[in-house]
This record gives C-alpha cells, sequence and structure tokens, in this order.
C-alpha cells in the first residue's frame, strides 16, 4: 500500500466526493451509458458498460493497453463511425437524448461533445486559422466576432500570452505542448459542452504535462471532462471519478479517492499498485 | 584467398560497384546526349569562317571555291572509291570537309563534300560576306557596290559603314511593313470575317432586317476606309524598302544585284574579332529563339514553335489538374473499397502505357470529328462548310494530352491523399466539419505537393509527346499565334507549331538537309530546355508547398 502515498503526495488535494458518480441527481449526469457493447466487426471491444458521466467534473479512464477506455471515449462523440466494422448495441444518452438515434447530427454533436487527441494534430495552417477553423465550419463569417472568440479560446487554454504577438504563423512551428494547448483551445472555441481528451499528454515533456493538467482544473470549471490516461499520477491528480476498465469490461468506477485509496475489487488494486498493465 | 573472395561477396562490395555502375552509366549517357545535341545545335550560331581557294579535283575541272566549312569527317577510301571518285591506292581513311557554298540560285546547291586534301592555296579574305536572305539562301562572295533606285553609290571607301546603315533601315521599314501587314491588316480581316459570320448567322436565322444590313455595311466601310489608309502607307513602306540594292560577286565571277528588302544580315566572319564574334552569336542566338522560321522551316527561327508548345502545356495542366484530382478524391475518399474501385485503378494504370498515338486516333475520331463536329453544328452553322472546331485545334491536342496524362495525376494524387496523416482528419471532423469540409479545407490543401508532382510528371511525358499532336491539331506552319491582339484574345481553335514536331519537320521534311541538320539539334535542346524550365518552374512551386507542410511528415 506504500504505492498509493506516492500517487497522492501531489499538490493538488483530492476532494471528498459524497456520491457514487452512478447514483448522482438527474440533473448533475451530463452523459449515460446503458448496457453498451461495442464491436469491431466480430470482436467485442466493450461489454455492458453502465456509467453516468458527471457534470462539470473531471472523470479518468484507467486501464491497460487495450482495455476499451479509448474506444469508449471515442464513442461519446461517434469518432467510431469512422471505423467500417465497428457496430454498437445499447445507448449512449447526451442530455437525456440517445447520441445513436437516427435523427440526430453527428456534426452537431461533435461540436457539443470536442475531442483531443493523443498526438497534437494542428492543422497546417497560421495559429489563428487554426482556432477559427471550427468558428468558420459553423457558418461565422463576421472578423469581429472570430477574433474575439480566436482570443478568448486562446485565454481559455493559457496560450494567449505566449503566441499573441504571432498569431499568424504557422501552428506547425509551435511546440508539442503548445500546439496540444492549441488544439485545445480549437476545441473549446466552439463551446462544447464536453471535453473528451485521448491521451493529452502521452506526448509531451513533464513540464507541458504540468500545464496542461493545470489548464484542466481551470477548466472543469466551465466543461464537463472526460480524460483517458496511461498514467495514474495524472489520473489522480485531475480527476475527480475513475473508472478502471480491463478487456472492455467497467470493472470499478467510483469516485478518484475511493479508486486509489481503498479499491473495492482486486484487480483495480493490482493494476494500481503495479502488479501489472 | 578463397576465404577472402567470399568475405568480399559477403560484405557487398559487389553490389555497391554493380549500382554505382548503373548510376555512372546512366548519368554518363544523359550528359552525353545533352553534350552532342548542345554542342551540335548550339555551334550553328557561331559565324563560321569563309575560305578562298582552288579546288583541283582528279576528274573534272579545278574551280575557285568559296564558302563556310561546317563538317569535316574521314571516310573510308573503298566507300569512295565505289561511289567512282579516283583514290590513290595506298590510302585507307580519307579527310572528307563539307563546304556550305550557297549561292543556290547560281549553281543549284548549297553544299558540296570535298576532298580536303585536293583544296589549294587556301586563305581568309576579310573582305568575303556571308548575305542571310529572305530567298535562295545564303550568299557567299564580296560587295562590290551599293546601289539607290539603280544607280550605283559613290561610298568614298566607307562601303561597309555604308552598308550597315542602310540595311539597318531597310529591317526597320521591313519590321514597320510585317507589323501593319500581320497587326493591322490582320485585325481588319479578321473584323471583315467577324461581319460576315454575323451576316450568315443572320440570314440562316431567317432573314436580315434593313437596319442589320446598314450596321454591316456601315462597319465594312469603316474596315475599308482602315484599309485604304493601310495600303497608301504601305505603298510608300514598299517603294523606301526596294529603293536599295547591292551588286555582289559570286566565287565563279558571275555579278548578282541583290535588293537589300530581300537581306536578314550581312557579315563579314573573317574580319571579326572573337569579341565581334561572340556579340553576333548571342545576337543570332537570340533571332533564333524570338524570329518566325522562313525558306520551309530551314532558316530563321522558332519562336511559334516554343510559344506553342508552352501554351498548350499550359491548357494541358489546366485542364488535367482538376479532372485528375477530382477522380483521385472520388477514388480514394468517396468510393467503397472493392473489386470495383481496384478494377478501376487497374484499367487506370493500363491507360499510362496506352501508345501515344492511340490517343491521336481516339483524339482525332472523338474530339475533332465528334465533339468539334457537333459544337461547329451546334453553335458555328454560319461558318460552314469550313469548320471551326471540327479541325484539329490547339483545344483539342491539349485535351488529348490531357486524357494522356490523367492516369500519372490520378495515382500521384491518390498516393497523395493516402498519407495524410488519420489525426489530421478526425481533428477536423472532431470541431463538427463534414467529411467534404475536411476533405476541402484541411485534406486537399494537404495534399497538394502531391497533385504537383502528378502535375510535373504530367508535364514531363506531355511536353516531349509529338505523335497524338501531329494528328489533333500541330502543324508545320502556322499563319498566326494562337494567343492575338484580337478578340478572343486565345484562339483556342487555331492550329499551333510544336517544338517536337519542329524537330520532325525539319529532320525528315526538309528539301535541305544539311542546311536543317543543325536546327534539328539546336530545336532538341531547346525542347530540353523548354521542358526542363517547365518542370523547375512546377517543382520549385511543389517544394514551396511542401516546406508549408513540412513539420508534419515527420
Amino acid at each position: 500500500m506504500t504505492s498509493k502515498i506516492s500517487i497522492l503526495s501531489t499538490s493538488i488535494p483530492i476532494k471528498k466526493l459524497p456520491q457514487h458518480p452512478n447514483e448522482l441527481p438527474a440533473d448533475e449526469i451530463c452523459m449515460e451509458t446503458k448496457d453498451f457493447n461495442l464491436f469491431y466487426g466480430e470482436k467485442q471491444a466493450l461489454h455492458n458498460v453502465n456509467m453516468s458521466i458527471a457534470k462539470k467534473k473531471v472523470t479518468a479512464f484507467i486501464g491497460p493497453s487495450g482495455c476499451g477506455k479509448s474506444t469508449l471515449l471515442r464513442s461519446f462523440n461517434r469518432m467510431n463511425d469512422l471505423v467500417d466494422s465497428c457496430h454498437t448495441q445499447g445507448q449512449i444518452l447526451f442530455e437525456k437524448n440517445d447520441i445513436f438515434h437516427r435523427g440526430v447530427d453527428v456534426t452537431d454533436l461533435r461540436r457539443r461533445v470536442g475531442m483531443v487527441f493523443q498526438k497534437p494534430n494542428p492543422f497546417p495552417k497560421t495559429i489563428y486559422e487554426n482556432v477559427a477553423y471550427g468558428l468558420r465550419i459553423q457558418g461565422i463569417r463576421k472578423k469581429r466576432i472570430i477574433d474575439e472568440r480566436v482570443e478568448w479560446a486562446l485565454k481559455g487554454a493559457a496560450l494567449w500570452d505566449e503566441v499573441k504577438d504571432r498569431l499568424n504563423e504557422n501552428a506547425l512551428g509551435m511546440s508539442g505542448g503548445q500546439q496540444q494547448r492549441l488544439v485545445i483551445a480549437r476545441t473549446i472555441a466552439v463551446e462544447p459542452e464536453v471535453l473528451l481528451l485521448d491521451e493529452p499528454c502521452s506526448a509531451l515533456d513533464p513540464i507541458s504535462t504540468l500545464k496542461v493538467e493545470e489548464l484542466i482544473n481551470d477548466l472543469k470549471e466551465r466543461y464537463t471532462i472526460v480524460i483517458v490516461t496511461h498514467n495514474m499520477q495524472q489520473a489522480a491528480r485531475v480527476s475527480d471519478y475513475t473508472a478502471f476498465m480491463y478487456l472492455g469490461d467497467m470493472v470499478e468506477y467510483s469516485d478518484t479517492d475511493t479508486i486509489f485509496t481503498n479499491p473495492g475489487k482486486k484487480q483495480t488494486e493490482d493494476y494500481i499498485t503495479g502488479r501489472y498493465g | 584467398m578463397k576465404q577472402s573472395t567470399k568475405a568480399w561477396f559477403r560484405q557487398g562490395d559487389p553490389w555497391i560497384w554493380l549500382n554505382a555502375g548503373a548510376v555512372t552509366i546512366s548519368v554518363v549517357m544523359v550528359t552525353g546526349l545533352l553534350l552532342l545535341i548542345a554542342v551540335r545545335g548550339m555551334g550553328h550560331f557561331w559565324p563560321h569562317a569563309i575560305i578562298d581557294g582552288t579546288y583541283t579535283p582528279k576528274q573534272g575541272n579545278a574551280y575557285h571555291l568559296v564558302g563556310e566549312m561546317t563538317d569535316e569527317e574521314w571516310i573510308s577510301a573503298s566507300r569512295l572509291r565505289e561511289s567512282g571518285v579516283e583514290v590513290a591506292e595506298n590510302i585507307d581513311v580519307i579527310q572528307r570537309v563539307l563546304i556550305k557554298t550557297g549561292n543556290r540560285e547560281i549553281s543549284g546547291l548549297d553544299f558540296r563534300w570535298l576532298i580536303a586534301d585536293e583544296i589549294e592555296n587556301i586563305t581568309y579574305p576579310d573582305d568575303l560576306f556571308t548575305i542571310e536572305r529572305r530567298e535562295w539562301g545564303n550568299y557567299y562572295g564580296v560587295i562590290k557596290a551599293i546601289k539607290e533606285n539603280g544607280i550605283k553609290l559613290n561610298t568614298n571607301g566607307e562601303l561597309y559603314s555604308v552598308l550597315q546603315q542602310r540595311l539597318d533601315r531597310t529591317l526597320e521599314l521591313d519590321d514597320e511593313i510585317k507589323d501593319i501587314e500581320g497587326k493591322d491588316i490582320g485585325a481588319i480581316n479578321y473584323g471583315l470575317e467577324r461581319i460576315r459570320l454575323e451576316e450568315r448567322a443572320l440570314a440562316l436565322k431567317g432573314g436580315i432586317r434593313a437596319l442589320d444590313q446598314a450596321r454591316f455595311q456601315a462597319e465594312r466601310d469603316g474596315f475599308d476606309a482602315q484599309y485604304n489608309n493601310y495600303k497608301e502607307s504601305l505603298e510608300v513602306l514598299y517603294n523606301e524598302i526596294s529603293k536599295d540594292s547591292i551588286i555582289a560577286v559570286s566565287m565563279d565571277g558571275t555579278e548578282t544585284e541583290i535588293k537589300l528588302s530581300n537581306i536578314v544580315n550581312a557579315y563579314r566572319p573573317n574580319a571579326m574579332n572573337v569579341m565581334q564574334k561572340m556579340g553576333f552569336y548571342i545576337t543570332q542566338f537570340y533571332g533564333f529563339l524570338s524570329d518566325d522560321p522562313r525558306e520551309a522551316n530551314t532558316e530563321g527561327g522558332i519562336f511559334p514553335a516554343i510559344f506553342g508548345t508552352v501554351l498548350m502545356v499550359i491548357l494541358m495542366s489546366i485542364i488535367v489538374t482538376p479532372f485528375g484530382v477530382v477522380a483521385a478524391v472520388y477514388l480514394r475518399e468517396y468510393a467503397k473499397q472493392g473489386w470495383m474501385t481496384k478494377t478501376i485503378r487497374i484499367a487506370v494504370n493500363n491507360l499510362a502505357g496506352v501508345p501515344s498515338i492511340v490517343y491521336g486516333v481516339f483524339g482525332l475520331g472523338f474530339f475533332v470529328y465528334f465533339l468539334g463536329g457537333s459544337i461547329d453544328e451546334l453553335f458555328y452553322p454560319e461558318s460552314s462548310p469550313s469548320p471551326v472546331f471540327g479541325t484539329p485545334g490547339l483545344l483539342w491536342s491539349s485535351i488529348t494530352l490531357a486524357l494522356l496524362t490523367v492516369p500519372v495525376v490520378i495515382v500521384a494524387t491518390e498516393e497523395g491523399l493516402s498519407r495524410i496523416p488519420k489525426a489530421v482528419r478526425e481533428g477536423s471532423l472532431a470541431l463538427g466539419a463534414t467529411k467534404f469540409e475536411t476533405l476541402w479545407n484541411v485534406v486537399l490543401p494537404m495534399s497538394t505537393p502531391a497533385m504537383m508532382t502528378g502535375l510535373i510528371l504530367a508535364i514531363a511525358r506531355a511536353a516531349g509527346e509529338v505523335a497524338p499532336l501531329m494528328l489533333v491539331g500541330v502543324v508545320k506552319l502556322a499563319p498566326t499565334l494562337p494567343l492575338d491582339g484580337n478578340a478572343p484574345f486565345l484562339h483556342l481553335d487555331r492550329k499551333f507549331m510544336h517544338l517536337g514536331f519542329h524537330i520532325y519537320d525539319v529532320g525528315f521534311q526538309s528539301p535541305n538537309v544539311e542546311a536543317s541538320r543543325p536546327l534539328v539539334y539546336a530545336t532538341a535542346f531547346l525542347l530540353v530546355a523548354v521542358i526542363a524550365s517547365l518542370n523547375i518552374t512546377a517543382v520549385i512551386i511543389r517544394n514551396r508547398l511542401r516546406e508549408r507542410y513540412r513539420s508534419l511528415e515527420t
């Protein structure tokens, strides 16, 4: 149990949360999966996932590689639609509506549920144009409005002070950490309700990682955040709730404090203490 | 020893030698080719010395010889003996020289192959002239006097400078005449033809009203008045230009009067120093680049051919790029990948291997006769029976070559599209962009370098292609450029000249083989230069684009 102490001895104290996330009152739930199964062709990648994502909280998915945590995350904004052989069973509710329902506009869903990927993927455009991209896609043409929103988003992503003098430079000239924060700015510029972060720090150095983590902490005031991470310390530092997944199953889901200090399942404890994974 | 041979093989040294050898051979062949055509072609513009001597053949009579030494070769004596030339028994090889004696109207032949040893008393007198004429080829000889209106001028020993002055004036006048005849009167003819067609069109539609009749008449009268003006000024110019002439003496002593208006250039190569020769070389070369051809393409420049080649390639690029890119986008991004797309890809690749003449036949049958014929029927009934688009022309050539090169553009673009990282596409989709918006805003801009690569390959193939063009639009001599000052400025229906065809024409269809040979090399060299510069331009553009998206490659 000593390893737990080292995990928790970080600068961000863990708050004790009253409820189990799946027992939250309806108005505090942002997204909810109901008996959700996902298949890649014949192979089942997710088994009967039932979970609720709390509004304006940070929820972390942890688990060994290939456990389905990224797949689950990508289901929240239907990015898995891009995989030909992928099909699903069950429901994912977003504000009480099933996102797999026929009439759902996927582009609107993706605007409301934004996503940041593992590797920074800025477009080969200027910094300004990267942030303005989503706005232009939405049909906003007025320069003044775009200017305001770009500045707001860059400030929101804690990047404004670093780039305000070189907005017209190519985004590919930035450092990896800056690029990742630019991608976050790009995502929040379209004012989503949920931010899905798929291992956002795995390609970054420790200092950039720290900055992104601080940013996540700021962002949860406004957004519901779901983060997939390989790094348990990170999960412990930034999240309110943590889900441990293994081989497509949701093994344990609880508030972060409980998961890291008093896990209910043997598997969770083994993973957290580093016996496997 | 055996061991070390084995080790040598294991090290891979034989392979390295083999590879290096292959590379060396390729490089040597390419540079050798370029050097050969450059030397053979570019040497043509250097002012050759004129020799003066006596030719004393073993059979026949000796005669006075004046001419340019243009070539020499060693030839086996037996070959000469077979052709009836007497050669001493103990000689195996013998040197022959090619002398350009010119003066075609006097002697009937421009060039003579002569045995080098039989030319005696060789000198290089300073007063020998090379006179380039508009008709009858070069004249070699001595200038005796200058005449104005048939009266000999007293030049006070300043013959050369007076000649130069008068020649310059004549050339200026000639430029003026060409300007009026080509541009101004050309525009009048174009306008008259337009009126005729308009009239005919109205007649076909059911009658010309008196109002139209009056308008046409007024326009015609306007053109006639203009034409009369030009005619008057032309008459004056023609009078001026035909005033002067020179009296020259050729190698056999014949005196000839040559009008200055018939002379393009007169110079004394033997009197020039190296600097003067270099200056002369540059003017000659510039003339070759910028002048129209003369005398069935055996003399003059090749400007219309350069212009035609470049314009045709540019049009081809404008047609082939969107077509190939759209096809590639559909194949790669939208079509469901399966046996159908595989079949199409195989077909596209095979299309690239079809011999180009087949495209020419297809272009002639489908584009020219079917499409062009239909266009004529629908839109140009007034000009029948003479076709507008129903005849080979610039447009059909460009389209035929676009069809020929579209496979390379498709393949290269597909390659480029498949290399765009998935992450970037997802990034755009995750912001709520549709697939089309993602393609248009992110994927296509990022694959522009690949499209440029396709275009470079297309240009390289199309610019050198001759066979299909012979069927769909190239001619030996086009009277007008496809781009001029008459609206609509770009005349896609016109026939045009092309460097590749020009090489073929000058090399194989020329009445004067010896005179045109260096031109074949020079034209070939220019064709290579034009293709290279088109390609280099495209490569520079591509590298700029690559630079912009560079960081994505890693």
